[in-house]
C-alpha cells in the first residue's frame, strides 16, 4: 500500500456519518524508547538514519497496522506533510523533520506510529466520537507488538523513559475532541477550563499546544503520566468528558430557551453564506461550519443531518484545498476553491426544510 | 543492587557526584547513607534529596561544579538540559536524579510509576522476586538439614535463573 491512497481516501476518524453532539474524536498516544539509544534530538544523523532503517524494517509487517504505509519524511513533499498534520497524523514537530525521521499508518488512519520525533516511537490510535477505551486497545496492541522486536528504555520506579520528563511514566497522552459553542457562547469555558487544570487535565484548541480554540473546538487531554495508571487515566477523562458534554447540552437548552432566535439566526445565516459565498477565508469557514454543525445538532436545519461537518473541516483546511485541486495555490484562490467545496457540498445534502414553529 | 558500604542491605539511595570533573556514582542503603553523611556540596541533606522536602534549594543554591556534571552515558550537561528540557539518553535519568525529584512531584501524580509495564522486562522484575525468595528458602531448608527439600528449591532455583537468562537475552517475549 502506499501513501498516496492514504492521502487520497478520507480519513476514517472523522465517521462516516457523524453522530449529532459536542464528541468529534478520541486519541491516544503513547512516547516509547529504545533501551541504550540516545534520544532523537540529542543523537546524531546517522543514528537516527540507523534507527529510522532498524524500525521502517519491521513496523509496516505488524498485524495491527497492516496494511500500513511506512515513509521517511525526507521522502515526502511539503504539501503532503501539510496534510498529515491536518490529519492529526504527524504533530507540528515532526513537519520539519527530514532524514531519519518518518511514520507508519494502517490504511483507515486508526493506528500510526512515529518515528524519531521527540521520542523513538510516538504512538498512536485515532477513533470517531467518545471512544477511548477503543483507542487504547489499538494502541496498546501495537505497543505489545512492538516490544515483542525491541526492549524499550523502562525503570521500574520511574516507566518508559521518554526524552521529556513531562512524559515518563505512561507516556500516555489521552485526549477528546469537542465542539462546545454552546459553552463558549455562554461564556462558560473560562471556569472548565480553570477547573481541568486542578484535576491534571489540560484544555487546548484545535491544533493541541499552544493553539486557539477557533471553530469552537476544543481538546482535553490528560498532563500526568507518572503516579496514575493507564486504565485509571482513561476512564477519569471519559467520566470528566461526559460530564463536559452534559454541561454542552444543557447550554445548549439554555441558548434555544432564552436565545431562540439569535442561534436560528446564526445557524440560518451560516447555512446563507456558506452556500452562496465564493470567497471564504479559512478562520471564517471554521465558524460558518460551527454555527451551521450546532444548528443541525439542534434541529433547526432539518434535511442537512446527513452532511457531514466535520469532514468538511478537515477538507477545507489548506493542504488539503491544494490536494484536491492538485496543484499549489495562493491564499485567493484558496478562498475560492473552499467556498466552492463548500458550496457544493450544500448544494448536494439538500436546502434545508423549515420546521414548524411552535 | 547492594548498598556499597555494608553490603546487605539494598541500596535505596544512588549519588551522583562530579569530582574533578570525575563522575562518580555512590550507592548505599538508607542507614548507611544517613550515618555517614554525604561529602556533598552545599548544605543539603540526605532527607532534601531523599524527600525533596525543600525542592528549591536543589535547584538554586548547588554550587558551580555541579553545573559542569554531565551523563557518563550521552555526555548531556546540567545546562543542556535546562536549555533543552528534554534528556538525551534514557541513562540522564539516573544521572539527574536529584534535580528531577522535585521536577517530578511538581508535574506528576507522585514520583513512581503504576502503569503498564513491558512483557519481557516484566518477567526479569517477577523472576528476580521469586529467585530472592527461593533463595531464602533453600538457606532455610541446609541449615535445619531437610536436603531432599532444598535440592527440589535448588532445582527450581536453577529453571528460575534459566528463564531469567532467557528474558533478558529478549529470546522470550
Amino acid at each position: 500500500m502506499n501513501l498516496e491512497t492514504i492521502l487520497q481516501g478520507r480519513s476514517s476518524w472523522v465517521g462516516s456519518a457523524r453522530d449529532p453532539g459536542p464528541l468529534v474524536s478520541s486519541r491516544i498516544r503513547l512516547a516509547r524508547n529504545l533501551n541504550g539509544r540516545f534520544f532523537p534530538s540529542w543523537a546524531e544523523d546517522a543514528e537516527r538514519s540507523r534507527i529510522w532503517k532498524e524500525l521502517s524494517e519491521f513496523l509496516p509487517g505488524l498485524d495491527v497496522l497492516h496494511p500500513a504505509a511506512a515513509v521517511e519524511m525526507s521522502e515526502l513533499a511539503d504539501i503532503d506533510k501539510e496534510i498529515l498534520f491536518e490529519r492529526h497524523l504527524i504533530s507540528r514537530d515532526h513537519l520539519s523533520k527530514g532524514e531519519g525521521s518518518g511514520f507508519v499508518v494502517r490504511e483507515d488512519e486508526q493506528v500510526s506510529a512515529l518515528v524519531n520525533e521527540e521520542d523513538h516511537f510516538r504512538l498512536q490510535a485515532m477513533l470517531p466520537g467518545l471512544n477511548l477505551s477503543g483507542a487504547w486497545e489499538l494502541v496498546d496492541a501495537l505497543d505489545n507488538q512492538i516490544e515483542e522486536r525491541v526492549t524499550y528504555a523502562f525503570s521500574p520506579r520511574l516507566g518508559y523513559l521518554t526524552a521529556c520528563p513531562s512524559n515518563v511514566g505512561t507516556g500516555m497522552r489521552a485526549s477528546v475532541m469537542l465542539h462546545l459553542p454552546g459553552l463558549v457562547l455562554l461564556n462558560e469555558m473560562g471556569p472548565i477550563i480553570k477547573g481541568m487544570g486542578k484535576i491534571g487535565l489540560a484544555v487546548r484548541g484545535l491544533k493541541g499546544e499552544g493553539t486557539e480554540a477557533n471553530g469552537h473546538l476544543f481538546q482535553i487531554s490528560n498532563q500526568i503520566t507518572l503516579g496514575q495508571n493507564e486504565a485509571d487515566m482513561v476512564s477519569t477523562l471519559e467520566q470528566i468528558v461526559l460530564e463536559v458534554v452534559e454541561h454542552e447540552t444543557n447550554a445548549r437548552e439554555r441558548l434555544m430557551q432564552d436565545q431562540e432566535m439569535l442561534v436560528r439566526d446564526q445557524a440560518g445565516r451560516a447555512f446563507g453564506i456558506l452556500s452562496s459565498a465564493h470567497l471564504m477565508q479559512s478562520k471564517e469557514a471554521l465558524d460558518l461550519l460551527s454555527n451551521l454543525r450546532l444548528g443541525i445538532d439542534l434541529g433547526i436545519l432539518p434535511g442537512l443531518e446527513g452532511l457531514n461537518v466535520d469532514e468538511l473541516l478537515l477538507l477545507t483546511q489548506p493542504a488539503h484545498l491544494q490536494k484536491i485541486e492538485g496543484k499549489p495555490l495562493k491564499p485567493k484562490q484558496r478562498d475560492s476553491a473552499r467556498a466552492t467545496l463548500i458550496r457544493d457540498a450544500l448544494a448536494r445534502a439538500g436546502k434545508p426544510g423549515r420546521k414548524p414553529r411552535t | 543492587m547492594v548498598c556499597e558500604q555494608c553490603g546487605k542491605k539494598p541500596a535505596t539511595v544512588h549519588l551522583t557526584q562530579v569530582i574533578d570533573g570525575e563522575v562518580k556514582k555512590l550507592h548505599l542503603c538508607e542507614s548507611c547513607a544517613a550515618s555517614t553523611g554525604f561529602d556533598l556540596p552545599g548544605n543539603l541533606s540526605v532527607t532534601d534529596i531523599l524527600l525533596g522536602i525543600d525542592g528549591d534549594s536543589a535547584l538554586t543554591t548547588k554550587p558551580v561544579a555541579s553545573l559542569q556534571r554531565s551523563c557518563p552515558t550521552c555526555h548531556m550537561r546540567r545546562s543542556d538540559f535546562k536549555k533543552a528540557g528534554q534528556f538525551g539518553c534514557p541513562d540522564c535519568y539516573e544521572t539527574f536524579r536529584e534535580e528531577l525529584n522535585p521536577l517530578l512531584r511538581a508535574m506528576h501524580h507522585g514520583d513512581r510509576h503504576v502503569g503498564k509495564i513491558p512483557t519481557r522486562q516484566g518477567v526479569a522484575v517477577r523472576t528476580n522476586a521469586e529467585l530472592a525468595e527461593l533463595e531464602g528458602r533453600l538457606k532455610e531448608a541446609i541449615a535445619s538439614e531437610r536436603f531432599e527439600e532444598a535440592a527440589r528449591i535448588r532445582d527450581t532455583i536453577r529453571a528460575c535463573r534459566a528463564r531469567l537468562g532467557k528474558a533478558e537475552s529478549g529470546e522470550e517475549a
